[in-house]
């Protein structure tokens, strides 16, 4: 017990200089990224997915009308560059005239892009019409290609989708092929159609030239997020940590990179053990390429990993409200915050006989009773076993008596196969009487 | 002349040899009707007559006077001491050559004490009855329901139990067994024997049947509650042995609170249950399950603070009733002396600081009883398999049996190519 109590304490004062150190340079990159800059965040990423990021912000930062504003103002100028006139008019709508009279609806605006964007469909329908009388394959291919991007730009996307699919019937080349497919995930990210994504990673990755790295890097992503969002969060984190560090800004009109280093390194945490940790995450030179973007994170998982949960727990705090603004993570940051830190207790517990829970919440910087409550609904899941001397504040593991378990189990399997034959005996007799029954009754 | 008279003398001859009887059951088979008509005459005669010697007789007369002769409440006291002392006294031979007749005297008997509002003179010659009709232990006689419905009328428990204990594997009648079933499960949950309880109903609810019936209905609004006490669950889900019938209706029949209570239960909320058991009081009260429905939440009290084992080694009295939701220490107090009393947990109270210190289950498995109890079980279990083993090989004898299987087969499967050819029959 003495040389239990001497190892925790040795722990904590270790923890505490660490502390100390860490405290000061990590302290800043923190409040820096307190406040979230629209503008840094946003230049990430290209295309589309701006838009539906800075508008998911816009929805979701709740109170913050500054914040709100900011990026429906940069929402509005992506738009304007495009030719979107249904986002056009929502955007309008939700700025309502909050931002002065140049984010006001301009109708001349509109009525142009409609009208250039009826003549561009007319343009295509007898293009795609001529190549379809002409049966030449790659030309069909291209045309319905175009309908895909035309859509695509104007926000039809499930048109688009249909158009990307369509050139499947005549893709001639693997690369074709692997294009379709990454048009389709494109979309269907987009959409929220989850399942869509891993059939086309499937897809693409069963093509039969070896890809070359940037689009394995893409499809790895690709498949991690269809992964996170059915909420295989195990997955998802191999995915992401197998993705290639040269992907770089590649793939940035879904993910940039830094995403990848932060829904790849929260997955693991939620969802690895120690050595897969230390094995995947932590000595994983390529991985660390990504890491090395969010310090955060690497932080976190190496305090996480050194058993440092109090600074860790804290690094988390302090990045759910940024990351509560992240249009993929946002519906899965609170079960990953959950398990993150009901393995930690877990961890913590682990090579105790017993644990002071003062200590112990210290630790964790929570009070006894709450700890408590947090212990006693994992210890009825049976994530740890150990019993609460709620008197006196310990925590005591508890080894099942194998010995009696198993008596235990074998009595109660006899009762089992006892009750169970006899109630099977019960209604053979029952059914043999049915049987002579119907017999008497034919006869 | 007096029909009676011959037919007297034939009984008192006719009582030696198993031939003579043998005559005389045929005589009284032709002479039933003229019997019934002239039963009011029949109660001096029955007093002649010794039951012991003449049984076959004397049932076929007491059944003709019991049948028409008994209405009132005076003449019911007559009759009653006169079916018990036949119980008593007959002969066990002769009246198996009769079944049907004894049972119907038997639940004449079952009647008039009814009748007379004092079931428990019943309890004692019906087991009489029972044990003598019973053919073996493992024979259910359609007496096992009777004589449990009125030890249940008599509160009997006990002496109900002593027939439950019996393993039971012939039936005659389906309805016997549902009816010993049900009365069978009501009796052990009037003495707390929840998993028995849940057996004997769980028989009656999985039975294979053609049509529905109350008794199946009944048994399955008991059947959730009980399963509640003991188990703190009830999944809707029938095995899959149990009749499609019973699958499909059973949810339907049964609209009924237990259902809805069920659902409450498993939400894990002490008050909402308790709430929903106080608002449907009177819907439990129709169905006679309000005792039961009682006794759900209770035992959710008492589930609750069981968990709590398993995660405390000492709580104070003070946090167990904010946990479980009771209204103050006190009473929890009573719930865990409660608890420790019937061996449901291993607990200390300490008064003085209010602190419980749950235990570890002393039960080590070292004790000469425990050794003798799972060689009992091991040699009971042997027993159960054997005759599992010969079951099954006289029902794959049974001509019935393959007649209606190869029906079904009659073209072969491509499985069956690939049995080698001395397996095939």
């Amino acid at each position: 017990m003495d040389a239990d109590d001497s190892s925790s304490s040795a722990l904590e004062t270790f923890a505490n200089v660490d502390d100390d150190n860490n405290q000061t340079n990590h302290r800043q990159i923190i409040s820096a990224s307190d406040q979230l800059d629209i503008e840094a965040y946003i230049s990430l990423y290209s295309g589309r997915t701006r838009i539906s990021r800075l508008l998911f912000i816009a929805d979701h930062c709740g109170g913050n009308n500054t914040m709100q504003l900011e990026a429906l103002r940069l929402a509005f100028d992506e738009i304007k560059k495009g030719e979107d006139t249904f986002l056009m008019r929502e955007i309008v709508k939700k700025i309502n005239g909050r931002l002065g009279s140049g984010y006001a609806l301009d109708e001349a605006w509109c009525d142009a892009i409609e009208k250039k964007a009826e003549l561009k469909k007319e343009k295509l329908d007898s293009e795609l019409n001529s190549y379809r009388t002409n049966l030449i394959k790659e030309s069909i291919r291209m045309g319905y290609n175009d309908f895909g991007d035309f859509y695509y730009a104007h926000g039809q996307l499930g048109e688009a989708f249909k158009n990307y699919i369509r050139t499947r019937d005549y893709c001639t080349t693997s690369k074709h092929a692997i294009h379709m497919s990454l048009n389709a995930i494109l979309v269907s990210i987009e959409m929220g159609q989850y399942p869509h994504i891993s059939t086309h990673v499937s897809k693409a990755e069963a093509v039969l030239d070896p890809l070359d790295t940037i689009t394995a890097a893409k499809l790895r992503c690709a498949a991690g997020l269809s992964n996170l969002f059915s909420r295989k969060y195990k997955f998802a984190a191999r995915k992401f940590i197998e993705t290639s560090p040269e992907l770089g800004s590649q793939y940035n009109e879904v993910i940039s990179s830094q995403d990848v280093a932060m829904y790849g390194g929260l997955c693991a945490l939620a969802t690895f053990d120690r050595t897969e940790l230390k094995n995947k995450v932590i000595d994983n030179t390529v991985f660390r390429n990504f890491l090395e973007l969010v310090p955060e994170v690497r932080e976190l998982i190496n305090d996480f990993y050194s058993s440092r949960y109090a600074l860790c727990l804290e690094y988390l705090g302090n990045l759910k409200s940024n990351l509560l603004l992240d249009i993929h993570l946002h519906p899965h940051v609170e079960s990953l915050y959950d398990q993150i830190r009901q393995k930690a207790l877990i961890q913590y517990t682990h090579p105790f006989v017993s644990v002071d829970l003062n200590m112990m919440a210290n630790a964790f910087k929570t009070t006894v009773a709450g700890l408590q409550k947090e212990l006693e609904s994992l210890i009825t899941d049976n994530q740890i076993q150990a019993r609460i001397d709620s008197h006196n504040k310990v925590l005591y593991a508890r080894h099942d008596d194998l010995r009696n378990a198993t008596f235990q189990r074998a009595l109660e399997n006899g009762r089992d196969f006892d009750r169970d034959l006899q109630s099977m005996f019960l209604r053979s007799c029952l059914l043999k009487y049915e049987c002579s029954k119907s017999r008497i009754r034919r006869l | 002349m007096d029909p009676l008279e011959p037919l007297i003398a034939q009984i008192q001859g006719l009582s030696s040899s198993s031939a003579d009887i043998a005559r005389l059951h045929t005589i009284l088979k032709h002479s039933d009707e003229t019997l019934r008509s002239d039963s009011s005459r029949l109660y001096p005669i029955l007093q002649l007559i010794d039951p012991s010697i003449h049984s076959l007789g004397f049932l076929y007369l007491l059944d003709a006077f019991s049948a028409a002769s008994v209405s009132n409440q005076q003449q019911a006291e007559e009759a009653v001491p006169i079916i018990a002392r036949f119980i008593n006294a007959c002969s066990v031979e002769q009246i198996r050559l009769a079944p049907e007749k004894f049972v119907s005297v038997c639940k004449r008997l079952k009647d008039l004490v009814t009748l007379l509002e004092a079931p428990i003179r019943g309890v004692a010659p019906m087991f009489t009855a029972l044990r003598k009709l019973q053919v073996s232990a493992e024979h259910l006689t359609p007496l096992h329901a009777e004589f449990l419905m009125l030890c249940l009328l008599a509160k009997c428990y006990k002496t109900g139990l002593s027939i439950l204990d019996d393993d039971v594997f012939e039936v005659d009648h389906p309805r016997d067994l549902y009816l010993y079933c049900y009365y069978g499960g009501m009796i052990c949950i009037g003495q707390k024997r929840f998993q028995k309880a849940l057996d004997l109903l769980h028989n009656v609810v999985t039975a294979p049947m053609t049509m529905m019936n109350a008794i199946v209905i009944e048994a399955y609004k008991k059947y959730i509650l009980v399963s509640l006490i003991r188990h703190g669950q009830f999944s809707t889900s029938l095995p899959k042995y149990a009749s499609p019938l019973a699958q499909r209706n059973l949810k339907l029949f049964c609209q009924n609170p237990c259902i809805e209570l069920a659902q409450t239960y498993n939400n894990g909320k002490v008050a909402e249950v308790e709430a929903f058991v106080n608002a449907n009081a009177g819907r439990f009260e129709a169905d006679n399950n309000l005792g039961l429905a009682k006794q759900v939440v209770s035992s959710m009290y008492k589930r609750n603070i069981q968990r709590l084992t398993q995660t405390y080694l000492t709580l104070s009295l003070e946090d167990i009733a904010n946990t479980v939701h009771l209204n103050s220490a006190k009473e929890a107090e009573m719930h865990v002396l409660q608890m420790i009393q019937d061996g449901e947990i291993y607990a200390t109270i300490n008064q003085k600081d209010g602190m419980v210190r749950f235990l570890e289950d002393p039960e080590q498995y070292k004790t000469c009883e425990m050794i003798e109890h799972i060689d009992s079980s091991i040699q009971r279990i042997m027993a159960l398999s054997k005759k599992l083993t010969a079951t099954d090989e006289q029902i794959s004898c049974d001509q019935l049996y393959l007649s209606k299987v190869g029906r079904e087969r009659q073209r072969y499967d491509f499985d069956d190519y690939d049995v080698p050819t001395r397996f095939n029959i």
